[in-house]
């Protein structure tokens, strides 16, 4: 039944968003789009990890960054193919979340979101500081776009479905992952860690696995992000971008993969109003103020619907109803 | 110089840096010993008092009254932010709260840079002069300055502690927040005394700081991590120990830095946290404890 009304659902989904390229003309709109679906495939990963297993990570963009640097550096340096590159970005972040999953997990609440956030910030100062392969702050330029045979996703609307796919996959595994018996695990692990070990649930490596694939799931996103931009610079990588797909994730829900998306569209489109309009309102605004609006909305959402926008809302109506 | 000498200057530089981690890493210490809540927006109590007097000096102040104006408005600052945004959620879960005090370290960083905006700001000294040398190492008078005051503070606060009778509710309510709620404390009021407390101390280690950096937004969360990392060192719930953190830090910076690239100096302090937490996350000088215990 459940799995019946998700497949629906993500069906609904795939209609939907694969109308938008026929109908938004605008270059600048897609090119949005696209960034939501990149975050989007971040954020579900994310999601995984802090909704279902209960375990927070600071550190995301660090996982991101090395798809994106790995796919970016294989394809300019070593004339690898694109999808073999993003291959190898996936195959190579997951091994190294796995290898360093394991002590970090050990730790719990601030302790990990410290040592993920500690772990984030070594590798962007990597990216920073290995000047001869990543080109340092200046950036990794001329990175080839995607391709099957003769046709390439080399515009905005071609790459729209290219994400959106990635979107709708990264979906359906999490689904499935989640309405299996080790979803349930996850649940257990998330209510009680020591209810779940009493229960036999192997914790330890459950919470490697999530953690592993989250990476994975950023990892794709920081491929598809290099392929699409054809451009790389360690900026996007920082310890804020981590903040940001926390916010996401927040935002969306942590109850259920499918506030994912939306935390994701409704973070970025809210991040493209703000660069937009705070100019506007104050003369000399830069661009970088948006983010007091940011962080008031963060402290907003956690103070008065710490279950996330979508299920927050849905009370509300739930109670606004219930009081008419 | 011989290479004595230069060793000498590193560590008394790493000292002084030290000394203002060390304010820094105590608010930390004093919030979660109180509230069980990793403050991220930390390291901006520092960046506010430096930017606050950085403002309150040109306007012909004398410097110790903008220097308690400063610390004074900033400890409002840490008040206001308890009450707003950590206590209405008190009930929530490690990770909302976690979430909340980086929203907080995001909108404090944002409104300076809309006040200030991104040039950086100096501060004279506090006092003029020549700097001392030591066995051939140079000390300046703003270090000692620094030195000097993260002294006084940890003995104020160490009488405060030991002797007030808040000082003492203050560590009732670390040490068991029930049985202080049923002697009487209000924890909720020791909470805000906590942050306003942190606040106060985040404020002086960045004034004092001031003369020897320029100060800017951004200075905030570099600060408020090194911060983080010594208390970490020291095992989270223990004042000696995120001083002695503290300090150790600001040596192993001021060395990394000298024998290698400077660039090195920023990985430093991550990758001692990393290292820090994967081997004994329960801080270098303590044994494993269950729970968070005195001050």
């Amino acid at each position: 039944m459940r799995r019946r009304k998700d497949l629906l659902a993500l069906g609904a989904l795939a209609l939907g968003v694969g109308c938008v390229p026929l109908i938004v003309e605008s270059q600048y709109q897609l090119s949005v789009g696209v960034f939501i679906a990149i975050h989007a495939v971040v954020t579900i990963g994310l999601c995984l990890l802090m909704g279902y297993a209960g375990q927070i990570s600071l550190g995301h963009a660090a996982f991101y960054g090395l798809g994106a640097y790995t796919s970016g550096l294989l394809t300019t340096k070593f004339g690898v193919d694109p999808w073999l590159a993003m291959a190898a970005a996936i195959g190579l972040t997951g091994a190294i979340a796995y290898a360093f999953g394991g002590p970090i997990l050990r730790l719990r609440g601030h302790y990990l979101a410290m040592a993920t956030l500690a772990f984030g910030i070594i590798v962007y100062l990597a990216f920073v500081e290995f000047k001869d392969f990543t080109g340092g702050p200046s950036g990794l330029p001329g990175i080839p776009r995607l391709a099957i045979g003769g046709f390439a996703f080399d515009n905005d609307a071609k790459f729209f479905y290219l994400a959106w796919a990635a979107v709708v996959a990264a979906l359906l595994v999490s689904l499935n992952l989640v309405n299996s018996r080790v979803g349930r695990a996850f649940r257990a692990i998330h209510g009680s860690e020591v209810a779940a070990e009493t229960l036999g649930v192997d914790t330890a490596r459950l919470k490697l696995k999530v953690f592993t694939l989250s990476a994975v799931y950023a990892a794709l996103a920081g491929s598809l992000y290099a392929h699409y931009l054809t451009f790389v610079s360690p900026a996007p990588f920082g310890f804020i971008a981590s903040v940001e797909f926390v916010v996401m994730a927040a935002v969306g829900g942590l109850a259920s993969i499918w506030g994912a998306p939306f935390g994701a569209a409704a973070v970025t489109l809210l991040t493209e109003a703000i660069r937009d309009l705070m100019p506007r309102v104050f003369a000399y605004a830069s661009g970088e103020h948006e983010v007091i609006a940011y962080g008031l909305l963060l402290i907003l959402i956690m103070i008065f619907m710490p279950e996330g926008l979508t299920a927050g809302t849905l009370r509300l109506v739930r109670r606004a109803r219930g009081a008419a | 110089m011989t290479a004595p000498e230069q060793l000498l200057q590193l560590v008394l530089a790493g000292l002084t840096q030290g000394a203002i981690y060390a304010l820094i890493a105590l608010g930390f210490v004093t919030i979660y010993n109180v509230t069980g809540i990793i403050n991220f927006a930390q390291g901006e109590f520092a960046m506010l008092g430096a930017m606050f007097i950085v403002s309150l000096v040109p306007l012909g102040l004398p410097l110790p009254v903008a220097f308690l104006l400063a610390v004074a408005a900033v400890v409002l600052v840490g008040g206001a932010i308890e009450r707003l945004a950590i206590h209405p959620a008190r009930h929530a879960s490690v990770v909302t709260l976690i979430i909340i005090t980086i929203g907080v370290d995001i909108v404090l960083r944002g409104l300076a840079l809309l006040v200030w905006g991104t040039d950086p700001f100096p501060l004279a000294p506090f006092s003029t002069g020549a700097p001392f040398s030591v066995r051939g190492a140079v000390i300046s008078r703003q270090a000692l300055w620094i030195l000097g005051t993260t002294a006084a503070i940890l003995a104020l606060l160490y009488v405060f502690f030991e002797f007030t009778y808040l000082g003492k509710a203050v560590r009732a309510c670390a040490i068991n927040r029930l049985s202080a709620r049923l002697s009487g404390i209000r924890p909720d009021r020791m909470s805000l005394l906590a942050f306003c407390l942190s606040a106060g101390l985040g404020a002086v280690g960045g004034i004092v700081m001031a003369p020897l950096t320029l100060v800017s937004y951004d200075m905030g969360l570099y600060l408020g991590l090194r911060g983080f990392v010594a208390a970490i060192m020291g095992g989270l719930v223990s004042a000696p120990g995120a001083v002695t953190g503290a300090l150790l830090l600001g040596i192993l910076e001021s060395l990394s830095a000298g024998i290698f690239r400077a660039a090195y100096k920023e990985a430093i302090a991550f990758l001692a946290l990393f290292l820090i937490l994967l081997v004994r996350p329960q801080g270098l000088f303590t044994r494993a404890v269950g729970t968070r215990a005195g001050l």
